[in-house]
């Protein structure tokens, strides 16, 4: 799968699931996986780092 | 066999292992991610079918809490509570609650405008900590050491805004090693420890590259952890102490949503199977 910001190849682990965030290697983007099913992976637009995030 | 709900905004290594010890203790672990789960005043316990308890693991503050209030309103046993969750989740807050309990903590001041808390540093003198009261990972936590630096915090509060940059949270300098103590607590019963070594600077957040190193837990420490987790309320809790030269061990922090991947690699206890043990033993209760 190809990042959908600057087209390459993002590294996603066959374990990884719904809700984890990939980054990417070139442009460093971050992406959360929306749906997996078997190789059908869906991206979205990761959230940015909230004022209220944390422990 | 017993079934357990983990809520999350953000799939992180802790929820993973969390799911994975469930499942590991032959239990059903369901994710529910938090962004895309609708509730509404006439949804049903039923509906949601979340099994014998949720554990709240969201990474943002606000969403986590009012998701929280969601599953209290429904009667659905969650950890850490509402009431646990949104005091930990505010500095001042939780401040007050360890000063309240007699929990040694660091002299800190509160002012309700720039102006107050300007004039209080001009009178209190320099330096002193500034501290967000919401958030986390050490974001926008300084020493100020002059009128200058305060000025320079006043003016970027002024053009952000948030209704907490109005709340102004300062506190004491303590004098200790390079190093803070991280430890987590499970139904009051300290169970895992570590230290957090600044890797130079001022703070000692993992989240910013400490480094971690196994504490072995004081029988002082271990009495301030579980006061400090009984007076918030208990369940799950990460407490942040530092050794102060004069006053010993004092507690600056109680945490709700604790991250724990680090100190699990290092723990002689297996904090994410005892999470999950402490969530299912509490819906028994």
């Amino acid at each position: 799968m190809n990042c959908p910001e600057c087209d390459a190849k993002l590294n996603i682990p066959e374990d990884a699931s719904v809700g984890e965030i990939v980054s990417c290697p070139d442009c460093g983007a971050d992406f959360e996986i929306s749906k997996k099913e078997g190789s059908n992976i869906e991206l979205k637009q990761a959230e940015s780092v909230g004022e209220d995030w944390g422990e | 066999m017993s079934k357990i709900s983990i809520v999350f905004d953000r799939l992180r290594t802790e929820e993973k292992m969390l799911k994975k010890e469930a499942a590991e203790l032959g239990h059903t672990a369901v994710m529910l991610d938090a962004k895309i789960t609708q509730i509404n005043t006439e949804t049903k316990k039923e509906d949601l079918d979340l099994g014998d308890v949720v554990l709240e693991r969201c990474v943002s503050y606000f969403r986590g809490l009012h998701f929280t209030s969601a599953l209290e309103f429904l009667d659905i046993p969650v950890l850490n509570k509402f009431d646990v969750a949104h005091t930990c989740g505010n500095k001042m807050f939780m401040t007050l609650l360890l000063k309240k309990n007699n929990i040694p903590t660091p002299k800190t001041y509160f002012s309700f405008s720039s102006e107050s808390a300007t004039e209080n540093l001009e009178k209190v003198g320099y330096p002193l900590v500034i501290k967000p009261v919401i958030g986390s990972w050490g974001r926008g936590v300084m020493p100020i050491k002059d009128k200058d630096a305060m000025d320079a915090i006043v003016e970027v509060r002024e053009i952000t805004d948030s209704p907490h940059d109005r709340i102004y949270y300062l506190q004491e300098v303590v004098k200790r090693p390079p190093r803070d103590i991280r430890i987590i607590t499970i139904g009051d019963e300290p169970i895992a420890g570590m230290y957090r070594k600044s890797t130079g600077g001022f703070k000692t957040n993992i989240a910013l590259g400490a480094d971690p190193e196994i504490c072995e837990i004081t029988k002082e420490m271990e009495e301030m952890a579980i006061k400090a987790s009984k007076a918030m309320g208990g369940g799950i809790l990460g407490v942040d102490m530092m050794e102060d030269e004069e006053k010993g061990i004092v507690v600056h922090e109680v945490n709700n949503t604790v991250e724990f991947k680090g100190l699990a690699k290092v723990s002689k206890r297996n904090i994410p199977k005892e999470m999950i043990q402490f969530a299912l033993d509490y819906t028994r209760k």
